[in-house]
């Protein structure tokens, strides 16, 4: 039995089930039973078409649960005036899909979940293991989420950004249980961008494949983070990076610029330097000069005044922070990384150990009290 | 999605509007917050914010190392002047604002003569791992 075979399928068939106007919970329900079936059937007797297979079945566990259920007799009439179900359709129903579970009625964390489980074909307990949270927990969000939008209609075309935007969190999410999510996120996108022509969605392809090819070397074997300009460069992915690249540039070639490809521009400028040293910092501030431009976000012109401080120096980082409010996650950080450079380690020491107080994540608060601790033992000496 | 706990003091804690120590309540009025508690775990079950919960026997005592070769020292049960906790709950929510609108309600369990206790309980986020992205 082939699992990933298995995973593959599942989406699609769920798709056609909801396509022909199966409520989503009904036909997901109806899914998981023809999955059962199949892992019953298919080692004696394995199907030419398995997703013709699968699709049968599942639409006549569908019909079946619909014609047990006496309170839905309108909808069973409805059924039954539907065509009979004939071989699956060649077009793919995924893109639906991933409209539908990333519908903005769905909190963030209902559609991250309703995508891992219909589109990433996860369980429940993958995805609860993955989040930290019991399986219960997870469960109730998932079937809530299909509640939320069993009654939203399927025909309707969804906003590209809301689809991106929970993929977006699928990858960013740093914990892991049996599955990787970064890794599950760039499946999900490299299917999406198999179906979408748009140069937003190969942006954040692109983004997360030149994140991704670093991912070895972020972390040390102690857990401790590693900054970029002390990683490893040739544990580098080089040919993700040149994946990523490659994405990218055909995606910027279109001339529709979105912050997607924005970052992923400056992910690729990062990846592209041999050498810390060599990093095209010019470069990478005037793409932070598009993204301000594009997201008018302030956590972008924070880390806008971090590349101001490498491309014309601290003074001019300092400066540009100077301009910010001070109470922005990580713009003690930033001040006391542009003070260090400066040669004020006194200050710089001092800002490190208060960024490292108010640092979201252990990670981070740990290299934060190092650096501070590197700067005074310094002075000590 | 950010992990928080709420701690619920024994001791230690800001005094309560309605401070009236649990052994002067009713048996009813102690059934009665003691379904509210159920019940509200019971609705974050639903929401899916729910992640663990446990109350704490008043009892313990602060132990420390006391050198090799030696049993650890503990200074016998807690002094009246400490901090006691007296439960957790941690809840996995969408935002700052929900954990603290359901620390809120927690906070409103029914005490003596059945109002709202409306007592001080502590909520601290959990330190996560660093996100994917962070340069």
């Amino acid at each position: 039995m082939n699992e990933a075979l298995i995973r593959s399928l599942t989406p699609s068939v769920l798709a056609v089930l909801v396509r022909r106007g199966a409520d989503f919970a009904a036909a997901e329900d109806a899914v998981q039973d023809a999955l059962v079936e199949a892992i019953r059937v298919w080692p004696a007797d394995p199907p030419r078409d398995p997703k013709g297979w699968l699709v049968t079945a599942a639409w006549r566990k569908f019909l079946d649960a619909t014609r047990a259920d006496t309170a839905r007799r309108r909808r069973e009439d409805l059924v039954d005036q539907e065509p009979a179900p004939g071989p699956a359709p060649a077009v793919d129903d995924t893109l639906q899909l991933y409209f539908l579970c990333a519908h903005p009625s769905l909190t963030p964390a209902s559609a991250v979940a309703l995508t891992l489980r219909a589109i990433g074909g996860l369980t429940t307990r993958q995805i609860a293991q993955a989040y930290l949270v019991p399986e219960a927990t997870m469960a109730q969000r998932i079937s809530r989420a299909k509640r939320t939008v069993s009654g939203v209609r399927f025909d309707q075309p969804g906003d590209v950004a809301t689809v991106l935007r929970v993929l977006y969190l699928v990858f960013n999410e740093g914990y892991s249980g049996d599955v990787d999510l970064a890794a599950e996120a760039i499946r999900l996108t490299r299917q999406l961008a198999a179906q979408v022509d748009h140069p937003e969605v190969a942006g954040l392809l692109a983004l997360m494949l030149l994140h991704h090819a670093r991912r070895a070397s972020r972390i040390a074997p102690d857990g401790s983070l590693v900054p970029l300009a002390e990683q490893d460069r040739t544990r580098w992915d080089t040919a993700l990076i040149a994946e990523g690249v490659e994405i990218l540039q055909a995606a910027l070639a279109r001339d529709r610029l979105g912050e997607f490809q924005a970052q992923a521009a400056i992910a690729a400028l990062h990846a592209d330097a041999p050498t810390a040293e060599e990093t095209d910092w010019v470069q990478i501030v005037e793409w932070y000069d598009e993204l301000t431009r594009l997201t008018d976000s302030p956590v972008v012109r924070l880390n806008r005044a971090v590349a101001v401080g490498e491309a014309d120096g601290p003074h001019a980082g300092l400066a540009a922070l100077a301009t910010l409010d001070a109470a922005l996650p990580r713009h003690t950080a930033v001040a006391a990384y542009l003070h260090e450079r400066d040669g004020d380690l006194a200050t710089a020491a001092r800002l490190y150990a208060e960024a490292a107080h108010k640092a979201p994540n252990l990670a981070e608060r740990d290299h934060l009290t190092r650096q501070a601790a590197r700067l005074n033992a310094h002075s000590r000496r | 999605m950010a992990k928080y706990l709420l701690l619920k003091h024994y001791r230690g804690a800001p005094a309560a509007v309605n401070d009236v120590p649990m052994d002067r309540w009713t048996p009813e009025e102690i059934s009665a917050h003691m379904q509210y508690m159920y019940d509200f775990a019971a609705r974050l079950e639903k929401t899916g914010e729910f992640v663990d919960g446990q109350a704490l026997a008043p009892e313990g005592a602060w132990v420390r190392y006391d050198g090799e070769g030696r049993p650890p020292v503990t200074d016998g049960p807690f002094a009246e002047t400490k901090d006691l906790i007296a439960g957790w709950m941690v809840i996995d929510v969408d935002s700052y604002d929900r954990a603290v609108e359901l620390a809120g309600e927690l906070s409103a369990a029914p005490g003596a003569g059945g109002k709202p206790i409306h007592e001080w309980l502590e909520v601290r986020p959990f330190l996560a791992a660093p996100p994917t992205i962070t340069e």
